[in-house]
């Protein structure tokens, strides 16, 4: 269970957000919506342990340990993963040793022994036909000369190697083509157990129609300002974000 | 003059006939033109352009012993040694600070200029001048600049022995030759090293020249090596250095290229003290492809200067030139390239390229990319670059649980990896990448029987 108390973050000494609240329990979705700029990849961020973000107050803990304590592999050791808006590019690095690295060290610091060499191609094996990614690309660099699709589908391949308790998907609809959309949230449903929480970051509905969410928010300038099930997100889809402006003006 | 230069000058009248007796008459012909020309010239200081980012008197001043009465140095190299560069089927020779060993018996076959070998002669430069003394007369010291390079007219004053590699026209050499020079001694130890290649007439060779250090001494190494490609003769020579932080290293190598020749030099620094290297080449003939490419791994106080010249003097020639340096800690590095296109020199086809990375605050990386054109057709591109490793490649590391430390040797090792890709040889490559990974890790075990290096 990922628990936000009273969250304020600021980034150059600007706050972001302003006061976040929000319970996700194992094995629940929660789409976050919201305008530009209203602090969305802010929270993302500052879940992961980004260190360009700065929490001033509250906080963050998952299944009761202080993420704010842990360093940014620590957090992802202890089963925080985000998938990136912007994957980055690590030329020189291979996709196979940068993964055998990352799950290596998550092993390591559960106590694990190493995967041998045969079992983790094993794994790679079958994770890669998950999201459908081709042998080409894991044998390349992290991300390098991907399109936007294949980096959208190598985040959720990554998922699937980690395999995280909790997920955070920062608009990984974005730049995606219709058909691209339906085999990155398809290979997402799959990883997914009954165990895996998330929060799913968008701007549309589409996305939602494939990645259901228990549970829909609404970010505006750094608070969540409502929340709904479902239908919240099909009328944002219809009406935008101005009717609830004018809901807390009111 | 200082007393770094004196010492060596004094050295050299009183020793004169030690030198001359440990020697032969070919080497010994240039000792009094050599040892003028270094008297006049001097030590450069950092006021000579290409030498503004090392101090060589500084190098120099200490008190060096020097081998020249050529005492053996006791050493059982094949079983006190085992260079890290296994799984590679060379001919292997060693050569003790500047006394080449007796050969194994894998390379003995071509120390003698014998028919049956294809007349290759590969072993004691001494030796070979002593059997075929005007074939050595022929080419030693004809490319060293003696008349501007103090350095190198130190090292050719001083200069007893070395090692001599003749391939003959249209011959090969069928396995990569493995030179591995140990340092060794019991007190600080000055080593003059010289190193001839001659490839004839649509020769080819590959050589691999590696340094390691044995004893914890402080060591000053001189080094020459010339390289003479005749025409369609094409040359591989890499160099990897794995010393210690008490070595100082001052290699000069000079290459002159025929036509339609392909030569590759690859300078690997891999753990040093304080490193020069300076590299000239001069191609001379037509449709010749010269590359040269460096790469440099370097912390604490480590100081690495590579100095690179390609003198394009004739049309249709292309050169490619790559060097990649990592500095952490207080490390230095410097890198100066000129690419020189002389009037004649149309259709050139040039492209030098510089990639630092600074992994601290302290390190520090100069970068000097010159290009020199007199030509009017040529295509020529220089790139220098100094760089801090990526906070958002660290940062997307970490998010999928790679440690810090680990993200970063990551990023190091793939930085400079791109200059081993270039490498041809095979198991080489491989073996590189694993040597300079296990150097990032601070796992380099280079040699038994030295406790700097481990």
């Amino acid at each position: 269970m990922l628990e936000i108390k009273n969250l304020h973050a600021t980034v150059g000494g600007k706050e972001i957000l302003r006061g976040i609240n929000l319970t996700i329990r194992d094995g629940e979705i929660h789409a976050v919506m919201g305008t530009n700029g209203a602090g969305k990849s802010t929270l993302c961020n500052v879940i992961v342990g980004h260190p360009a973000y700065t929490v001033t107050e509250g906080s963050i803990t998952l299944d009761g340990q202080d993420l704010l304590a842990m360093s940014i592999e620590e957090r992802a050791h202890a089963g925080v993963f985000m998938s990136f808006q912007h994957p980055i590019e690590i030329p020189g690095v291979s996709m196979v040793n940068f993964m055998r690295t990352a799950v290596n060290a998550r092993r390591q610091a559960l106590g694990l022994e190493p995967l041998k060499s045969t079992d983790f191609l094993k794994l790679m094996r079958e994770k890669r036909a998950l999201v459908d990614i081709d042998n080409r690309l894991v044998n390349r660099s992290v991300n390098e000369g991907f399109s936007g699709g294949e980096k959208k589908r190598n985040e959720i391949f990554q998922m699937a190697m980690l395999d995280p308790s909790f997920c955070i998907l920062d608009e990984t609809d974005s730049g995606l083509d219709v058909d691209a959309l339906r085999v990155v949230a398809e290979g997402f449903n799959k990883i997914r157990t009954e165990q895996t929480s998330a929060i799913v970051i968008t701007h549309y509905q589409r996305l939602l129609d494939y990645i259901k969410p228990d549970v829909v928010h609404v970010l505006l300038n750094g608070q969540l300002v409502k929340t709904g099930g479902p239908e919240l997100a099909q009328q944002i889809e219809k009406q935008g974000f101005d009717w609830i402006k004018e809901e807390l003006n009111a | 003059m200082k007393t770094s230069e004196l010492q060596y000058i004094e050295l050299f009248r009183q020793c004169r006939q030690m030198l001359d007796a440990g020697s032969t008459p070919v080497l010994n012909a240039l000792r009094d033109e050599a040892m003028a020309a270094f008297e006049r010239l001097g030590l450069p200081t950092r006021k000579v352009e290409r030498y503004k980012y090392t101090d060589v008197p500084a190098a120099f001043a200490p008190d060096y012993g020097l081998n020249l009465q050529r005492k053996d140095i006791p050493a059982n190299v094949q079983d006190n040694f085992r260079c890290d560069v296994p799984n590679l089927s060379t001919h292997l020779i060693y050569s003790i600070n500047d006394v080449p060993q007796p050969s194994p018996a894998a390379a003995s076959t071509f120390n003698t200029f014998d028919e049956t070998s294809g007349g290759i002669f590969i072993g004691s430069l001494a030796e070979a001048s002593r059997q075929r003394s005007e074939l050595v007369a022929l080419y030693y010291g004809r490319l060293t600049d003696l008349q501007d390079n103090a350095l190198a007219a130190l090292n050719t004053a001083f200069c007893q022995d070395g090692i001599f590699v003749y391939v003959p026209r249209n011959q090969r050499l069928q396995q990569p030759l493995q030179l591995i020079n140990l340092l060794r001694s019991s007190v600080d130890m000055m080593v003059n090293r010289r190193l001839l290649i001659v490839l004839e007439e649509g020769a080819e060779a590959t050589l691999l020249l590696c340094d390691h250090a044995m004893d914890t001494v402080s060591f000053l190494t001189t080094q020459v090596i010339e390289v003479h490609c005749a025409d369609n003769a094409h040359l591989n020579l890499y160099e990897v250095e794995e010393t210690h932080t008490k070595c100082h290293r001052f290699s000069n190598v000079f290459i002159q290229a025929g036509r339609d020749c392909t030569v590759t030099h690859n300078n690997l620094t891999i753990f040093n003290g304080l490193t020069r290297n300076t590299t000239d080449v001069v191609i001379a003939g037509e449709n010749t492809e010269v590359t040269l490419n460096g790469c440099v791994v370097a912390d604490k106080n480590q100081h690495v200067d590579n100095n690179t010249l390609i003198d394009h003097r004739v049309p249709n020639c292309r050169s490619h030139e790559l060097y990649k340096y990592v500095a952490d800690d207080a490390a230095t590095g410097a890198f100066a390239g000129r690419i020189l296109v002389r009037q004649d020199a149309q259709k050139t086809d040039s492209k030098m390229t510089n990639a630092n990375l600074c992994a601290s605050t302290e390190a520090h990386v100069y970068s000097q990319p010159m290009l020199e054109i007199y030509a009017d057709d040529v295509k020529c591109s220089h790139g220098s670059t100094v760089g801090v490793l990526d906070t958002q490649q660290l940062f997307y590391m970490q998010q999928r649980g790679i440690p810090t430390e680990e993200a970063r040797m990551l990023l190091k090792f793939a930085f400079v990896g791109q200059v081993i890709d270039e490498i041809t040889l095979q198991p080489l490559r491989e073996r590189l990448h694993y040597i300079v990974e296990k150097r990032f890790r601070g796992e380099l075990s280079k040699c038994t029987g030295c406790a700097l290096c481990k």
